[in-house]
């Protein structure tokens, strides 16, 4: 691999007005591209899979950076807000402290004070590291086109490798999440080659919640607790794995349960051979971290 | 394609400069401003060789354009020392020998001294952590971490 220190040439806009984005982006079409953190962008463009005329900055628009809690609507992350930032937010570390981890799991310091959640999710990267909390938190993304704002659920929006339900002409400005439920805890588990700072061979997220108090639901006869897992690099997409947690709200929680999810887990994926990793050692490792996801997390929602 | 006026104060000194689109804060560093201290490794965020303070926080320069410095506050590791006066980050690397080649060191003190200013005494594992963008390829990281030890022993950045 040839350093390339320069970029190749393009004009830089910093925009202002949502409005003038939706127009350079109308103007321009696929000459057109929009900047965030550029962790991604700038590598692609170095690379030569991208050549854009235009490079349209976006993260000084109003409320771009900004991250909001409010008690009732929930967490609004801006787009632009930095990877960094999300993981230190007090309100995120209290209320969505798996995707503070999901954030702080990314490349390394340096890049997460570039790299932006925004960025992370609209790449339509099967690896994406912030995806599976995403999901998990029932996260919808905001987007906004000719025709003003639109809202897609997380579990509608990653349709294939670098495609997502963002179309042509639209930017994404943020991202919401429900307020979460009363109880609950979680956990992603990523499998890099090194310790930190790679992509992810696998990536595995584990959300467990019950709707009330424990000692209100503890004697409940059936299952006070609901679990939802999500995958990361181990699909075309990062996904639910819906029959894993089929199998978790059916029986009662245990190793039994768990070791079955994890089975119906690692058939959820579809991962592929790359230099990361083999297709097989992938499928294993989703049903490893699974199980230890789904321990680790039942063991902090007993506590 | 394009040029920008920006104003941005590179080691405490204001620059008025005029930058192309796609001129990259290194390239502002290294090429107009003549601070070698930022080197070009891997040119894709991976090396940290490139590590510069933007407003207090460490990032990778050859992932940052010059026009997006605007207005910023940048310090590179010529502006560790003052008055020929090491800081004691500097002087735990020569005592412990934490250099190399040297390639990759100016990046490596700019990560470890932004550590330092966040987290004052800081664990061998977050010294790890905050040093994950900072490849060393003569691979001599136990002297690294054992510099940033002492410098953290001895009171911060």
């Amino acid at each position: 691999m040839t350093a390339r220190p320069g970029l190749p040439s393009f004009d830089y806009v910093r925009a202002s007005a949502l409005d003038e984005v939706t127009r350079l982006l109308k103007e321009h079409g696929e000459a057109a591209r929009l900047l965030m953190g550029g962790t991604d962008l700038f590598v692609r463009m170095r690379d030569g899979f991208i050549s854009p005329k235009i490079v349209v900055d976006v993260k000084h628009l109003p409320g771009m950076r900004g991250i909001i809690y409010d008690e009732q609507a929930g967490l609004t992350i801006g787009a632009a807000a930095t990877m960094n930032q999300i993981a230190r937010h007090p309100d995120v570390q209290t209320h969505y402290p798996l995707l503070a981890e999901a954030a702080n799991s990314v490349a390394s310091y340096q890049l997460r004070n570039r790299a932006t959640l925004g960025g992370n999710l609209s790449n339509g990267s099967p690896a994406a590291d912030t995806a599976p909390a995403t999901l998990l938190l029932e996260g919808r993304i905001v987007l906004y086109g000719q025709n003003g704002e639109r809202e897609a659920p997380a579990n509608e929006f990653f349709l294939g490798p670098g495609k997502t339900a963002m179309q042509a002409g639209e930017l994404m400005t943020a991202v919401r999440f429900p307020v979460p439920p009363a109880h609950s805890a979680g956990q992603y588990l990523k499998l890099g080659r090194n310790k930190a700072g790679d992509l992810a061979i696998a990536g595995v997220a584990i959300f467990g919640f019950s709707d009330g108090p424990v000692e209100q639901v503890a004697n409940l006869p059936n299952l006070p607790y609901r679990f939802r897992i999500a995958l990361a690099s181990v699909a075309p997409v990062p996904l639910r794995a819906l029959e894993a947690e089929e199998v978790l709200a059916a029986s009662p929680p245990g190793e039994e349960t768990f070791a079955l999810a994890a089975e119906k887990a690692m058939q959820a994926a579809s991962p592929i051979d790359d230099v990361r990793s083999s297709a097989a050692y992938r499928r294993a490792m989703v049903r490893n971290l699974t199980l230890r996801g789904l321990r680790n997390v039942w063991e902090q929602l007993r506590k | 394609m394009a040029n920008h006026s920006i104003s941005v104060t590179v080691n405490g000194s204001n620059e008025y400069l005029t930058v192309p689109s796609n001129m990259t804060l290194l390239q502002l560093l290294r090429e107009r401003l003549a601070i070698t201290g930022p080197k070009n490794g891997c040119s894709a965020g991976e090396c940290g060789a490139c590590t510069v303070l933007m407003n207090g926080e460490p990032v990778n320069s050859c992932m940052v354009l010059a026009v997006e410095a605007d207005g910023a506050e940048v310090v590179t590791v010529e502006n560790l020392a003052h008055d020929g006066l090491l800081t004691s980050l500097q002087e735990a690397f020569l005592e412990h020998n934490a250099v190399q080649c040297g390639f990759c060191t100016p990046g490596v003190l700019m990560s470890a001294h932004a550590l330092l200013e966040r987290n004052p005494h800081p664990t061998k594992e977050e010294i790890q952590e905050a040093l994950v963008g900072n490849l060393c390829r003569c691979t001599g990281y136990l002297r690294i971490i054992q510099a940033v030890q002492t410098a953290a022993e001895e009171g911060g950045a």
